[in-house]
């Protein structure tokens, strides 16, 4: 049982301290850009590129929770859908109505989160059918209450906290407050999971269900509050990329995949009991890494799709096989 | 944009695409020729001719003076129009549906509008059209199909029931229905927005194409024409990128070219993610290029706001108010423009461009609907007045 085994580079006399393979990753993947693109090395070239990433690095972190706990989470990517529309269709340009459509949105991922927990905890579905079934209900709500097509804008005040930058700062130059959503929300995200009680029982529910239970870890509570903690990053997320972006009907989209893809080139393990938020996060860096990679290198996009599908294959294999050498 | 922008829409219909490819193998003859220099010149100049039809009210002008004789179809009120709709998947086909809606509540010939949507599927399409023709309460067919190949022989059938059959928006390969309306056409959108950019930027400029998604007939003729106009004036294209029209996605695409050098203009193939675009500039501190559209508001108004060079080229949705007009002209028995009513495409530039912003409109609606002499003009399209 693994509630004992969190993160830790186990400490052997006979091999070097191991370090998580994506690290690595991601740091070959700067080098190579900036090798690429000087510019990339400047505050605006770095900066933008964790302003692009700090929406998925949230919500892979969330979404990690739900993958430790030994589930999936399918509906994230709807839950920032319904995120944006839902802001666009209630603040109707008034710029003072964001004090009270995030709080109003937190708490509809709040409950949409809980429902998740009660199905997947209660009605014993499994988490892939629940929550794609969440995921095919709230991109319907979503299309309801927009007539199919985005009906406002956010305010500036919505967008301040994806779009802004704050400018002059010393040595940086810029920094852009979606950077600062990111480190606060990462280090909030690593606290519960690898410092709190709770994340311990998170492992332990994803590792052995039953074991957890016997050990005396309340397992549905663990769980249905995974889902909620997910819920609460979609809509992060989605306030997030809808402040860069701006309203689009389909704007969380494929999210809920990405963020999977994210945890596991991370580390996690997909059926529970072991993952780690830094290393997720580091796994959205290196998507978008990859992905601007090869927009630098200048290949047709066929190519670059063929080359990104085979790097996260390698990276995921790479990953397991030092795990499965090291026996954890 | 045009009217194919969820990427589910065109995976259905590749997919089906393909399938019917491979089912009639070698035999398939309808392969796709995006780079037409016959329709494209007949295009370029549709765009400059003098329509037909009152001057005020473009849905129904047509080009040409090619009519088609309805009497056979004439046929006493209240009829049954029927409509077999592709979907209603993107902020463009909303805009059109409500144009349609609110055009079939001015005609109090029409008792029953029946509205069936394929939600993107060509099968479903087909099977919708045989459940019409099998209730037998359609006095008129109107389609709007998912897929040209697919659909007809669905269109085939219609017209071998009897039915009176109008086309709009895509075609089918079939000269059987009574009118195909559709306006000039996409190789016309590519020209118009290549045209503006090739006169406001310096011999030589570096121009990034903006696409959404590769293999759509509406969407390839646009990129093939201004791609072929590029090429004649000598301005570099610096790349294509498919968007899937995503926002952020066309924001990471322009940032990252910024990085790497100037861009003295970006062309799109369709305006939903046009102000992104802009934006990539304004976030950059940079002055914003040409950068193209099309007509919905939000682009609109940003570029009144910021005052750059646009253009936005339209694909008008008022053709789905003119698909109910040729209806009931056919119902009359009224002579009809066709077999291609062909309409106006004009683009919104600089100098008329107030006339076209209304900023009680939402950010998607597309200006150049031809519907704001309806009664029930705004409400109806989600503005407020």
């Amino acid at each position: 049982m693994s509630a004992q085994s969190l993160p830790q580079p186990a400490a052997t006399k006979r091999s070097l301290p191991k370090i998580n393979p994506v690290y690595v990753l991601v740091v070959a993947l700067i080098l190579a850009i900036i090798v690429m693109n000087p510019a990339f090395g400047e505050p605006t070239g770095y900066m933008n590129f964790l302003k692009r990433v700090t929406a998925l690095a949230i919500l892979s972190a969330g979404a990690l929770y739900v993958i430790v706990s030994g589930g999936f989470d399918l509906s994230v990517g709807s839950i920032m859908t319904l995120t944006v529309i839902g802001s666009s269709m209630l603040a109707s340009n008034d710029p003072n109505s964001t004090y009270w459509i995030i709080p109003l949105m937190l708490g509809i991922g709040a409950v949409i989160g809980l429902i998740n927990g009660l199905v997947v905890s209660y009605l014993k579905v499994p988490s892939l059918i629940a929550t794609l079934g969440m995921m095919i209900t709230l991109n319907g709500v979503a299309f309801m209450w927009s007539g199919g097509a985005p009906r406002g804008y956010l305010p500036d005040t919505f967008r301040f906290f994806g779009r802004y930058n704050i400018t002059d700062v010393p040595v940086i130059t810029l920094l852009p407050i979606a950077v600062i959503c990111l480190v606060v929300f990462g280090v909030i995200l690593w606290w519960g999971m690898h410092r709190t009680n709770f994340g311990r029982m998170l492992h332990a529910v994803g590792d052995n269900q039953q074991a957890a239970r016997l050990a005396g870890v309340p397992v549905e509570r663990v769980r249905i509050s995974a889902f909620v903690v997910s819920a609460l990053t979609a809509v992060l997320a989605g306030v997030i990329l809808g402040g860069r972006a701006g309203v689009s009907v389909d704007i969380g989209s494929g999210f809920e995949l990405q963020a999977i893809t994210a945890a596991v080139i991370g580390g996690a393990q997909l059926l529970g009991g072991r993952g780690s938020v830094p290393a997720t996060i580091s796994g959205a860096l290196a998507l978008e890494a990859i992905f601007t990679l090869l927009n630098l290198l200048g290949l047709a996009q066929p190519v670059r799709l063929v080359v990104q599908g085979l790097i996260l294959i390698g990276a995921v294999a790479l990953a397991t096989y030092q795990r499965k050498r090291s026996g954890r | 944009m045009g009217n194919l922008t969820r990427e589910e829409d065109v995976k259905k219909f590749i997919l089906a695409a393909a399938a019917f490819g491979m089912l009639t193998g070698a035999a398939f003859s309808q392969a796709p020729n995006f780079d037409d220099p016959a329709e494209f010149a007949k295009q370029r100049e549709q765009l400059t001719a003098t329509f037909n039809g009152p001057a005020d009210q473009m849905y129904v002008q047509y080009a040409g003076d090619s009519m088609v004789d309805t009497s056979a179809f004439k046929k006493d009120a209240p009829w049954t129009v029927c409509f077999s709709n592709a979907g209603v998947n993107n902020p463009w086909r909303v805009v059109g549906f409500t144009n349609m809606t609110e055009e079939v509540k001015l005609h109090p010939e029409i008792g029953t509008f029946t509205h069936v949507d394929a939600e993107g599927s060509d099968d479903k399409q087909i099977a919708d059209i045989d459940d019409l023709l099998a209730g037998g309460n359609c006095s008129v067919l109107i389609v709007s199909p998912n897929s040209t190949a697919a659909l007809t022989p669905a269109v085939e059938k219609a017209c071998a029931a009897g039915l009176p059959v109008i086309v709009f928006d895509r075609g089918v390969t079939t000269d059987c229905p009574v009118t195909f309306v559709h306006p000039v056409g996409g190789y016309g959108f590519g020209i118009q927005a290549a045209e503006h950019i090739i006169a406001n930027v310096p011999a030589g400029g570096k121009v990034l194409m903006l696409r959404i998604l590769p293999g759509v007939d509406v969407l390839e003729t646009r990129a093939s024409g201004a791609r072929n106009m590029f090429k004649e004036a000598g301005l570099t294209v610096l790349g294509e990128e498919f968007t899937d029209g995503d926002n952020a996605k066309t924001k990471s695409i322009v940032e990252d070219y910024l990085q790497r050098g100037t861009i003295d203009a970006v062309w799109m193939d369709a305006g939903a993610t046009a102000v992104a675009a802009v934006e990539a500039f304004e976030d950059q501190g940079v002055d914003v290029p040409v950068v193209t559209g099309e007509d919905q508001q939000d682009y609109l108004q940003k570029w009144r706001d910021l005052g750059f060079k646009g253009i936005a080229p339209t694909y008008p949705s008022y053709q789905w108010r003119t698909a109910i007009i040729a209806a009931v002209q056919t119902l009359k028995g009224e002579p009809v423009p066709g077999p291609e009513w062909v309409l106006p495409q004009p683009a919104i530039t600089q100098d008329v461009l107030d006339q076209y912003i209304n900023e009680k409109m939402p950010p998607l609606h597309y200006a150049m609907c031809g519907c704001e002499d309806m009664p029930t003009y705004p409400n109806a399209w989600g503005g407020t007045e």
